[in-house]
């Protein structure tokens, strides 16, 4: 019996108890070296997992070069369950952050320059978001809730009052609408069919800004994702394809001749546009040919063609696992892009010079996805 | 890092475990209490044996499911997602959940689909005995199938015996409680005539599921930052099982035949994450089997062992929520099986076994562009076992030969029949050497390599599921040692075992995402695992003084258990490379104390998981709490004219901790139970 009493209480020293959880202290590690643009830094939102509640936001700070992870916990210790549980999109409008958050059916509007909570918007799986003239327009794959046995999951487009945070009113789209944006008082809405497989959608949904109305649709492709507008009023649409035998494509749509200008044979995960090229990584499995392909694409949007298959030139592409996300600062053109690794992992965040050589990378959070670049204009990504 | 703070939990253990009389229950009681149908095969004694709970040792753990009565063996994690319906299943020695045979009166329970059998939903209510192997049961007379996991776990149903002329027995129980329980439960044996008895027994569950739940934090000073506290919904169960088996005794042998059908409704509680405190899944499951034995020896060398089995089980998943995507899923599984054993004795000490099973599976599925796949596996198991003075060996070879027959769908509908074969050869050997016939003191040793065929959903589940997949495969080394001896002062029995084992898990099926496009996930043969462990179980009966009995029952479980998945994924600490894979913790442990006196039965149980990640990127984000429960229960016994009544009330998780055994899944806090047993 001693023996026994020995043997636990030796245990009991080397296993510990529980104690109560801490509010996370964020991680701020000096990656690179300051610089002084109108781009003060940027946020970055990591989606988490499904069911992870593992969303965060981290911050990197140009002025300083210091990269600090998981800044919303600190910056909010009253909000329980933190941010919540995947992020999808993230925008900074006037001098608020606004992150969409998917299955916390709700969009988190913060301060800016300190993260605190402002307040949330509720709208159920919410995708998108994008601003004009005081309001703010977010895509939902929700739609009415209604008892109908042949109910179909129409999606809709909510407009919210970024003074109030009420949405103030909504439109129907297509099925589960992704992509949203805004040219000349036409709000353009890219329709996937997600939750149809294989009845994709294949359509981008026109609303006229004023009467908020739908007023036509374009047919582009199936299982639509990104609609981006370029500066010479063109929109640059993704689809993800059927990931069988349609591929994922990117597709120009101009808007002033109302008609599809080019397609191209260009597989889009994430893009981003920024003077006249187009950013693009993809990783891409095919069922037909068993394999991933990756990418690092840019796209010359007055060519309307491909002008690099790869645009990182320093051989850091055989460390990326899973391209996820890319982002180009504003001002000095470095390239940031996103590996979300296996999707529960921590991932990482490259940085990349306008040349495609490796400055600095950092770990993040889980699944790195969305960029909000902070600066005089605030241009969001 | 979790803050070392030792004595609060020992002497919270302690203190309890100490302070409670118990009753005891030796080897030799068990053997006593042998059902009136004794197995004969059981007479050869297994290389090593199982870890068991039966009878009184069962019904003192406080236990719902058999879930609940598996975490106090060695070895074991549970994956508990909470409440009376959560799935709850089991990953032995950190092998994965799928590395598990459970057998159900010596059948086993089959999934093809995901390979998982959901242990919350076996009742302990009519089982008498959960035994659990690693490796295998190292008896060579069963069925191939029972060579064919890394570790299996039996469960045993009641058998009838009668005493005293009785003809019939009847024991009804009524169970009820926290989260809305009202449980009864009937059971009925008759004895038709002297070699054949009916046993009839039916369950019902009804459980609104509610409990409270509670998370918090704080900040580093220790002030309160936020706490909130809400009711757990959309835990409700309702559930009907019926069984009835004709059990038979020949001259040399045995026969039985059992029907089973398992009927619930279940809501999916879901996780608890910011801004969403209910989800409103739904599960439909409804099984049914009808399983055969047969078992006689033939002269004095040959015996025979024949099982026969036909289970259809059906599930439903319903996703009503129209703010997501709406899923009505319906799945149907088959299964047919057959097995024969053929023992033969060489001479008295050597026996050689030959066991050739049929299986044959298909699952069907309401999803588009689904492969409807069928299975045909074949397992034939050459095994031999000899004794030979002090020591005892069993060498086994299973050969499983896999055809599976689907349809490959390309989109949007060009199909082709596709079909995939696997044959493999696996050994065992298991040893055990007692150093000399005066100290009663085992060591033993084994060595197993098997695999587990990809599941149904693994391989052809539409859009993830990956046709290329190979088996999963698994080394298993052990060595450890027993010593069990019986005293006639104060203590009355000491058992000590323990075993130090490495595992390596190669071509884990794990699944990884596919890019282009948000959660889109497929299977692949990526996995690396390197599990290095100790367990140690020490079993102790007392006698305090006369009609007073205590028992003491401790497990410890050490495992270091290394995802060498990805070896560039290497950063310090942050890397998932050597990092111990997702919930499994370096420490864990239990205690039950049992005491009995006269009528009187006292019970204390404690569980204790230790700090865990969920994720093999053991950095700060990814860690989770420790927790440990206190359960106890008292229990009166007495006669009420013929009647022998029982009272147990049982109080599980004394001292309310709020904890999570899977992130986001909060499990209930403080809670209570009464049963009532009444048997004629």
């Amino acid at each position: 019996m001693k023996k026994i009493i020995l043997a636990i209480f030796t245990l009991s020293v080397i296993i510990s108890c529980r104690h109560d959880d801490e509010i996370f202290i964020p991680e701020s590690l000096s990656v690179s070296t300051p610089e002084f643009t109108s781009i003060k830094g940027f946020y970055l939102l990591n989606e988490g997992n499904m069911g992870s509640n593992k969303s965060t936001l981290d911050y990197y700070n140009c002025t300083t070069g210091i990269y600090t992870r998981n800044i919303y916990g600190n910056a909010n210790p009253n909000v329980p369950k933190e941010m919540g549980d995947v992020g999808n999109d993230l925008a900074i409008y006037g001098n608020r952050l606004y992150a969409i958050i998917n299955c916390s059916n709700k969009v988190e509007v913060m301060d800016v320059a300190t993260t605190k909570r402002i307040g949330q918007i509720e709208i159920p799986n919410c995708r998108y978001i994008k601003f004009h003239k005081g309001y703010a327009y977010v895509t939902s794959y929700a739609g009415p809730v209604e008892i109908n046995p042949d109910y179909q999951q129409i999606g809709y487009v909510a407009k919210v009052d970024t003074t109030t945070l009420e949405i103030v009113d909504r439109c129907l789209v297509g099925f589960q609408p992704d992509g949203i944006e805004i040219v000349e008082d036409k709000i353009y809405v890219a329709n996937s069919g997600g939750y149809m497989v294989p009845n994709y959608e294949n359509t981008v949904s026109v609303i006229d800004i004023n009467t908020f109305e739908e007023t036509n649709r374009i047919g582009v492709a199936v299982n639509l994702h990104y609609v981006l507008a370029d500066r010479h009023g063109c929109l640059w649409i993704s689809s993800r394809g059927d990931y069988y035998e349609t591929p994922s494509r990117l597709y120009c749509y101009d808007v002033r001749k109302k008609r599809l200008v080019a397609a191209l044979d260009v597989p889009v995960s994430d893009m981003c546009i920024q003077g006249d090229s187009i950013y693009i990584v993809s990783a891409g499995w095919s069922h037909i040919s068993s394999s991933y392909s990756i990418t690092y694409a840019i796209v010359d949007v007055n060519l309307k063609e491909k002008i690099t298959d790869n645009f990182i030139t320093d051989g850091t592409e055989s460390k990326i696992k899973m391209p996820y996300s890319v982002a180009v600062n504003p001002i000095t053109k470095d390239i940031y892009i996103t590996d979300a690794k296996n999707y529960v992992n921590p991932g990482t965040l490259y940085c990349f010079d306008r040349d495609g050589v490796l400055k600095w990378n950092v770990r993040t959070g889980d699944i790195p996805a969305h960029f909000a670049f902070v600066g005089e204009q605030s241009i969001s990504n | 890092m979790a803050k070392k703070l030792p004595l609060k939990s020992l002497f919270i253990t302690l203190g309890l475990a100490v302070c409670v009389n118990s009753y005891s229950k030796s080897r030799l009681d068990s053997i006593q209490k042998l059902p009136e149908v004794v197995v004969k095969a059981q007479s050869y004694k297994e290389v090593i044996p199982a870890q068991k709970l039966n009878g009184k040792q069962l019904e003192a753990l406080n236990s719902h499911s058999v879930a609940d009565a598996v975490r106090y063996f060695s070895g074991i994690q549970i994956k508990d997602y909470g409440g009376v319906g959560g799935i709850k299943t089991v990953d032995i020695r950190s092998m994965g959940t799928n590395h598990m045979g459970v057998f159900y009166d010596g059948i086993q329970l089959g999934n093809a689909q995901n390979g998982q059998i959901d242990l919350g939903k076996f009742s302990l209510d009519n089982i008498e005995e959960i035994s659990l192997y690693n490796g295998q049961k190292s008896d060579i007379f069963q069925p191939a199938k029972d060579f064919g996991s890394a570790g299996t776990l039996y469960l045993k149903t009641r058998r009838p015996s009668f005493h005293n002329g009785k003809t019939y027995n009847l024991k009804t129980i009524f169970r009820t409680g926290s989260f809305g329980l009202v449980n009864p439960s009937f059971l009925y044996e008759q004895k038709l005539s002297s070699t054949i008895n009916l046993s009839l027994n039916t369950e019902y569950i009804n459980a609104n599921g509610k409990y409270k739940f509670r998370y918090k934090k704080v900040f580093s000073d220790g002030t309160l930052a936020w706490d909130t506290t809400a009711t757990r919904q959309n835990g409700d169960i309702e559930s009907l099982r019926l069984e009835a088996t004709i059990f038979g005794r020949l001259n040399t042998g045995q026969w039985n035949l059992k029907f089973y059908y398992y009927d619930s409704e279940k809501g999916i509680p879901g996780a608890i994450v910011n801004n969403v405190w209910k989800n409103s899944q739904r599960q439909w499951d409804r099984n049914f089997f009808t399983q055969g034995s047969f078992q006689k020896q033939f002269g004095d060398s040959y015996e025979l062992l024949i099982n026969a089995k036909y289970a259809r089980d059906y599930m439903r998943y319903l996703n009503p929520d129209t703010t997501l995507m709406y899923i009505d899923n319906k799945f149907w599984q088959d299964e047919i099986y057959i097995s024969a054993a053929n023992k033969y004795s060489i001479q008295k000490n050597w026996d050689v076994n030959l066991s050739l099973d049929y299986q044959w599976n298909t699952l069907d599925a309401t999803l588009t562009n689904f492969a409807s796949p069928t299975r045909n596996t074949l397992l034939i198991a050459l095994a031999t076992s000899l004794r030979w003075n002090r020591v005892k060996a069993l060498a086994s070879v299973l050969g499983t030969f896999v055809s599976d027959k689907s349809i490959a769908s390309s989109g949007t509908g060009s199909v082709s029949k596709i079909s995939k074969r696997q044959n493999e050869l696996t050994p065992a050997l298991f040893l055990s050497y007692q150093p000399s016939n005066n100290l009663p003191l085992n060591i033993r040793a084994f060595y197993k390599r098997i695999f587990r065929m990809p599941t149904f959903n693994d391989l052809y589940y539409t859009d993830i599921g990956n046709a290329d997949l190979n088996p999963e495969f698994v080394d298993q080394y052990n060595v450890g040692l027993l010593y069990s001896d019986y005293f006639d002062g104060f203590v009355s029995r000491i058992l000590l075992k323990s075993d130090v084992y490495y595992n390596y898990v190669k071509d884990k099926i794990i699944a990884v995402p596919k890019g282009t496009g948000q959660y889109r996930w497929m299977m692949m043969n990526i996995g690396i695992g390197k599990i290095r462990g100790i367990d140690v179980n020490i079993q102790s009966d007392f006698r305090v003084f006369r009609k007073a009995k205590f028992s003491l029952n401790l497990n410890y479980t050490y495992q270091k258990a290394q995802d060498y998945s990805d070896p560039t994924d290497n950063e310090p600490e942050a890397g998932t490379y050597k990092g111990q894979i997702a919930y499994i913790p370096w420490h864990s442990g239990s205690v039950v104390a049992s005491a009995n006196w006269k009528c009187f039965d006292l019970n204390y149980s404690f569980i204790y998981v230790g700090e865990r990640y969920h994720n093999s990127s053991n950095i700060r984000a990814n860690y989770e709490q420790p927790w440990y429960t206190h359960d106890i229960s008292g229990c009166y016994r007495f006669k009420f004219s013929k009647m022998q009544v029982s009272a147990t009330l049982e109080v599980n998780n004394l001292l309310n901790q709020y904890y999570d055994v899977i992130m986001n899944y909060p499990m209930p806090g403080r809670n209570y139970k009464l049963i009532l047993k009444f048997e004629i």
